[in-house]
């Protein structure tokens, strides 16, 4: 026993450790894919990302160099924290808080301490940064923006999140995405493909040597520039004309379905989704939410289209045989049906034909046309069902297929949509009778309204509404977007309703707004609207909507304004529709009185009143603000009737 | 006595040398290729730590040649004088001692550095056999046990506080030769008794372990009665087992008292990661994983010498010293770090069947010390560097690189090797 302790123990740990090399080298595979972790350092190529031209070539969206100053906790030293937030203009306990929490994240790992600084904020920095160990800064790629316009179009990126990561494995932590807008739409295009580089590195990361002599290496491939659809100028000069407005424009190119103009306000400037205060930025925006500045209004709100619907009703008529352009209604400052209920209607001469029914904007004239179509078939179920897929073959109620990635579908009721409002079946034409003038169960994006003109400028037939032009200089191909749409009126019965929408400029209600030398077809509108403040169902005041299209022969535009509580049509939307057409087709504008008087009236006034908590008139004065505060039930504002 | 007096031809024991050169030889690749510098230049640069390393190896031959040189009896009768001088070497760092890493381990002669500690194994071994071997002395007697106990525990305690716990826990091989001149087994027992205790307590808490000696305790009892009842024991003393049962709780209370107090922070968290009561804490475990990486990550065969990625990345910290074998793990594979096993394997027999062989009592508690050491180094180097004991920081024998301790473990080496070439005529 004396002699043979220590031989039992050699023996004994010799085979213990033996065994701990066999498992350790044999069999344990996580150790040796560590390895490959530890060793072997992934560098990636960043393409840079696709520039931005607006139709006319004009440089919208390109990239800059930034930096993200990063610090590795474990490789910190004693430092003059004073003199480094000096440098990095950053106070103290700021700077402290982000060391903080980025040794609870990796004391080994990289962290952002200041991101995103631009070149000018990085010159002085990177003189004396070496003075800070632990501290070092990485360039980025960053937008820039050569626009202060049109953010809600053309989206922004940022760093992408996990849930992508997860699901796309050519994303890493820390890459940028597109997440809006044309970025997000055309993300695929703009973005190209990383380079890869395999090296071997070591302990401080520093590459050693290329690994297995670059076998696996790849060379990045540039992101594609795109030249989209929108006229850069045109888009300045809305978004001046929609200041102190909430609304939304859309004009689109009637012979291709190109989206000459987009506009939603109120806006924001591009340039505060990057920099410094970029999440400060975005979180302002995403919390406003009275104003919304991130609801894309020409996209997304779902309004009651109002008048200039009723063309729609026109068409449908001559289609259906319901009524000739000959045939006449009266209007008794409105129209009766059904005993005692009355659709009101403004002065003028009577009877009317078809062209003045739509010059006057009456709604006795178009309450009978209705009538005429759903009760000239079987029953009401059927010619409401006749009635709504003539309506859809505009591009309404249903999703547009636009190469943007929001959008509402709007509503076009059929007979199921009624057969569930009145469970007993007993609906007929004049139960439904508001759809004759825009204000029933239809709402419709400001996009669709501008569709439904294009369709009728081109007499019968539309190009699904599209955002993109060229890639890298080469046209579209996308059939979903390069076919014709037919609607389901044939082109003959356009032209009395063309001639009527004329007459509007001409003679009828948007008299107002002529643009000299210019044949303008359009239609006003002056929509009823409701909120629910604090519960309660409260009249707004009326929106403001114009569509058009000009020149009347050969259209070039077709443009749909809405300007929420702008009163009447004519009030704002025709002529903010009138100087968008004039600035499109003549480059300038003649009619300078004109644009001072929407350049100088705000609408803010108006916006407040709900908030108010004070009983406030409609289509009136505005109103004190310093009351209580209000809840405003949002989702039914989008949805009024 | 000169051996040459007597015409005896000293009997050098090839074996040992053999290995020897091979576990240098070994480790002088390993450390060119674990070294931190940029580019391996040639093994012989003595700017490198590779060139120093064959600077100490020629250095430490010349050095085993001197040894072969002296008389033999100067190790014995020098042997007092040796221990005292490597005591005041001790006692003279809290002096003139250069901090190195946050310990004053070293003196600097120059550009050189020399650490006394490693000198003071082979000081101290000889200084065990010479008063061990001493006719009237045996560890068994309590007075004789407490000076041999001075001995051993007077350099470990200079150590202790410099601060290098690592090579003051080598002074526990010496429980080896005083095992095997009649030590009894107990003190063995007993200390894995009270180590089994103190981890149980971490791991299970005092109340289990109290609740497990109560337990373990009383079914020895029983037993022990039984046998008695049976005319075949001695009568068991209740007294005993319940003295034993009242030291078992005692630790098992103390052991957190004792953990929290006496141990530092950053030995505290190496005890916790190999228990596993604690997850990698800012870095704790970073030695440990990125050895077990290189090690793993070896394989079979190897990566090749200089084609390790975490050899030549220098992800294991200190790995041309103390974390030598995961180079030789990673590059060299199973193949390589199996080999070295075996060569330490090896020696330790061959130590202990040669200190077995010896006529006389001096050279045999010495042969036993010097295994004895080397054994402990070993096991505590290779199973720190495989993540299956705590880090502590000690090398491992002649292939760290070092030349203090290069030097320390030839000079331990050697003289037995000396001692054993002459073991015929050697007597006392």
């Amino acid at each position: 026993m004396k002699k043979i302790l220590l031989l039992f123990f050699v023996t004994l740990s010799g085979l213990v450790f033996m065994g701990r090399l066999v498992y350790l080298q044999i069999f344990n595979d996580e150790l040796k894919l560590k390895s490959e972790l530890n060793a072997v350092k992934t560098v990636f190529d960043y393409p840079e990302r696709g520039f931005i031209y607006d139709r006319n070539g004009e440089l919208m969206v390109a990239n800059q160099t930034a930096y993200d100053v990063m610090v590795v906790p474990r490789e910190l030293q004693v430092f003059d924290t004073l003199e480094l937030c000096g440098l990095l203009q950053m106070e103290k306990k700021d700077l402290i808080k982000q060391i903080d929490k980025a040794k609870n994240w990796s004391w080994r790992k990289p962290s952002v301490v200041m991101p995103q600084l631009t070149q000018l904020e990085y010159a002085p920095l990177q003189e004396k940064l070496r003075k800070f160990p632990g501290f070092y800064t990485q360039r980025r790629s960053l937008r820039k923006y050569l626009v202060d316009h049109s953010a809600g179009v053309l989206g922004y990126i940022r760093e992408v999140n996990q849930g992508v990561i997860d699901v796309d494995d050519s994303y890493e932590m820390g890459d940028l995405i597109g997440k809006s807008g044309i970025e997000a739409q055309y993300e695929k295009e703009l973005r190209g493909k990383k380079g890869v580089k395999r090296f071997l590195r070591d302990n401080y990361g520093r590459p050693i040597a290329s690994y297995e002599n670059g076998k696996f290496d790849t060379i990045p491939e540039a992101g594609a520039n795109l030249t989209i659809t929108l006229d850069s100028k045109l888009q300045k000069y809305g978004q001046q004309l929609m200041q102190n407005k909430h609304g939304g424009i859309v004009a689109i190119q009637p012979a291709t379905g190109e989206i000459l103009s987009l506009i939603s306000a109120p806006f924001y400037d591009p340039s505060i989704t990057m920099g410094r205060e970029r999440s400060k930025n975005i979180n302002a925006l995403i919390r406003d939410t009275i104003t919304r500045p991130t609801y894309n209004r020409a996209l997304q709100a779902e309004y009651a289209p109002g008048s200039p619907f009723k063309v729609l009703n026109a068409l449908i008529g001559l289609q259906e045989g319901a009524v000739t352009t000959e045939d006449r209604f009266y209007c008794n400052h409105g129209y009766n049906y059904g005993g005692r209920k009355k659709l009101g209607c403004h002065s003028h001469s009577s009877p009317l034909s078809m062209e003045r029914g739509i010059a006057e904007s009456c709604n006795a004239y178009f309450a009978q046309v209705y009538r005429k179509i759903i009760e000239g078939k079987r029953n009401s179920h059927v010619g409401m069902d006749v009635w709504s897929d003539h309506v859809k073959s505009f591009g309404l109620g249903g999703f547009l297929g636009i190469d943007l990635p929001v959008g509402r579908p709007g509503r076009v009721p059929d007979s199921d949509y009624y057969d569930k409002v009145y469970p007993s079946g007993n609906w007929y034409a004049t139960t439904t009778i508001s759809n004759s003038i825009g204000q029933g169960e239809i709402v419709s994006t400001p996009i669709q309204l501008a569709n439904m003109t294009a369709a009728i400028a081109n007499r019968g037939y539309f190009y699904t509404p599209h955002i993109l032009k060229e890639k890298d200089g080469v046209g579209i191909k996308d059939e979903k977007l390069t076919t014709k749409r037919y609607t389901t009126i044939d082109a003959r019965h356009f032209e009395p309703i063309v001639e009527g929408m004329n007459q509007v400029y001409k003679t009828g209600t948007a008299a107002s707004v002529q643009i000299p030398g210019i044949e303008v077809c359009g239609k006003t509108g002056t929509a009823e609207n409701f909120a629910k403040i604090n519960g309660v169902t409260t009249q707004l005041t009326d929106h403001s909507v114009f569509i058009a299209f000009a020149p009347k022969d050969n259209p070039q535009i077709a443009i749909a304004v809405f300007i929420e509580n702008g009163y009447w049509g004519s009030r704002y939307a025709a002529k903010i529709a009138s100087l968008m057409i004039e600035k499109h087709l003549k480059g300038k504008i003649t009619r300078t009185d004109l644009e001072d008087w929407v350049l100088n009236h705000t609408l803010e006034e108006e916006y407040i009143k709900p908030f108010s908590g004070k009983p406030f008139p409609i289509n009136g004065p505005p109103v004190p603000v310093d009351g209580p505060k209000v809840t405003i039930d949002h989702s039914f504002i989008e949805n009024t009737y | 006595m000169l051996h040459n007096a007597i015409g005896d031809k000293p009997k050098f024991d090839v074996s040992i040398i053999l290995i020897y050169l091979a576990l240098a030889l070994i480790g002088w690749v390993a450390i060119y290729s674990a070294a931190p510098v940029e580019m391996h230049g040639s093994i012989f640069d003595l700017d490198e730590v590779y060139g120093k390393q064959f600077l100490w190896i020629i250095l430490s031959i010349a050095l085993i040649i001197l040894i072969f040189a002296i008389e033999i009896k100067f190790f014995e009768r020098f042997s007092g004088v040796i221990y005292v001088v490597s005591l005041v070497s001790l006692v003279g760092l809290y002096f003139f001692g250069k901090q190195i890493s946050g310990a004053t381990s070293w003196y600097a002669i120059g550009s050189m550095s020399l650490q006394p500690s490693e000198f003071a194994k082979f000081a101290t071994a000889l200084a065990l056999a010479k008063y061990l071997s001493q006719l009237d002395v045996s560890v068994k007697d309590v007075k004789h046990f407490l000076i041999v106990g001075g001995i051993v525990l007077l350099p470990a305690l200079l150590i202790l506080p410099q601060p290098d716990p690592g090579s003051a826990i080598v002074y526990l091989a010496f429980f080896f030769p005083l095992y095997r001149e009649g030590l009894s087994v107990w003190f063995l027992l007993l200390a894995f008794i009270g180590l089994g205790i103190f981890i149980g307590a971490l791991l299970l808490g005092a109340w289990w372990i109290s609740l497990i000696s109560l337990v373990l305790i009383g079914i020895i009892f029983l037993l022990s009665r039984k046998r008695y009842k049976k005319r075949r024991g001695t009568k068991p003393q209740v007294s005993w087992f319940i003295t034993a049962l009242i030291a078992c709780v005692a630790l098992a209370f103390a052991t957190n008292f004792i953990f929290d107090n006496i141990f530092e922070e950053r030995h505290r968290n190496r005890i916790n990661i190999v228990l596993g009561r604690l997850a990698d804490s800012q870095g704790v475990e970073y030695n440990i994983i990125q050895s077990e990486i290189a090690i793993g990550s070896g394989g079979l065969v190897g990566k090749g010498l200089l084609k390790g990625t975490q050899t030549q990345g220098g992800f294991v910290p200190e790995q041309h010293t103390d974390f030598i074998f995961s180079a030789i793990g990673e590059e060299f594979g199973l193949m390589g770090a199996g080999t070295v096993v075996i060569l330490f394997m090896l020696l330790i027999y061959r130590l202990v069947i040669m200190a077995e062989r010896q006529r006389n009592q001096f050279a045999r508690i010495y042969g036993y010390a010097v295994a004895g050491i080397i054994f402990i180094h070993f096991f505590i180097n290779v199973g720190m560097v495989m993540g299956l004991l705590p880090t502590v920081g000690i090398p491992l024998p002649f292939m760290s690189y070092g030349g203090s301790g290069l030097w320390g473990f030839t000079i331990l080496l050697f003289i037995f090797v000396k001692l054993d070439a002459h073991r015929m005529s050697y007597q006392h």
